[in-house]
């Protein structure tokens, strides 16, 4: 499972493509908090518009990233969420906490 | 109702063969003309049902799962997914959203997706026996094709 990143001042932007599920979602994880903790940026923003699939494993790692910010005093934004990943992380209310941006 | 269409397949719960099952699911559905927005509330479901196979049915062995696809005269497509598993203690309660027994890497939204997703959900399950999970979905007939 791939993730790019790219730091921009104080904002790191991961980018993620393929196919989020269980089989990848540790790896993700592990990834995404390496470079959040390289970075130690003051915001995140998780680019998803490389997503072809999400199940709710995604939800998890979405959140596990957006804990990690919290911790750190920073924030989060979700962008280019294609629909199908959409419906799966409403589903679990997170575009409560995320906004979702283009 | 009798089905037109079925096919069976069995494998083990490696976490990797749960892109193969809702791959072939989406194969065996393809055959209803189904919308890309069905297609993929198809292919959420079942991953989310092999995915509880893999992580609670199995914890700390490789085990069985069976896939049952049915697909019905009026467009209902049928999935059943069983496993011989450790079976489910309180399935009410395993079906509310967030609850999960699988710590931070899980999201405890896995039935409340199958549930959404799909028209119909049933759970049976025994402990120490194994679960089946039941998801119906009929799929919209669109007019020109």
């Amino acid at each position: 499972m791939p993730v790019s990143c790219m730091e921009t001042g104080q904002t790191l932007t991961a980018k993620i493509a393929g196919e989020v599920d269980h089989h990848a979602a540790k790896d993700l994880m592990a990834q995404l908090g390496r470079e959040i903790d390289a970075a130690l940026p003051q915001s995140l923003e998780l680019d998803l518009g490389g997503v072809s699939f999400m199940d709710s494993s995604g939800i998890a790692v979405v959140l596990r990233s957006y804990k990690r910010m919290k911790e750190l005093g920073g924030g989060m934004t979700l962008r280019q969420v294609p629909p199908h990943a959409a419906k799966v992380l409403r589903a679990a209310g997170v575009d409560k906490l995320i906004p979702f941006l283009n | 109702m009798k089905p037109i269409n079925e096919a069976k397949m069995t494998f083990l719960s490696r976490s990797t063969n749960e892109g193969f099952a809702r791959t072939a699911a989406a194969c065996f559905a393809a055959q209803l003309d189904p919308t890309l927005d069905e297609i993929n509330d198809i292919k959420t479901a079942v991953s989310e049902a092999v995915t509880n196979c893999i992580v609670h049915a199995y914890p700390d062995r490789l085990g069985v799962v069976s896939m049952r696809l049915r697909l019905f005269e009026d467009n209902t497509l049928e999935i059943v997914i069983k496993d011989s598993g450790v079976g489910i203690p309180d399935v009410d309660r395993a079906r509310k959203p967030l609850y999960t027994t699988g710590g931070a890497d899980r999201s405890g939204m896995g039935f409340t997706i199958m549930e959404s997703f799909m028209d119909t959900l049933k759970v049976r399950s025994v402990q120490e026996k194994g679960t089946t999970v039941t998801m119906r979905r009929r799929v919209s007939r669109r007019l020109g094709g």
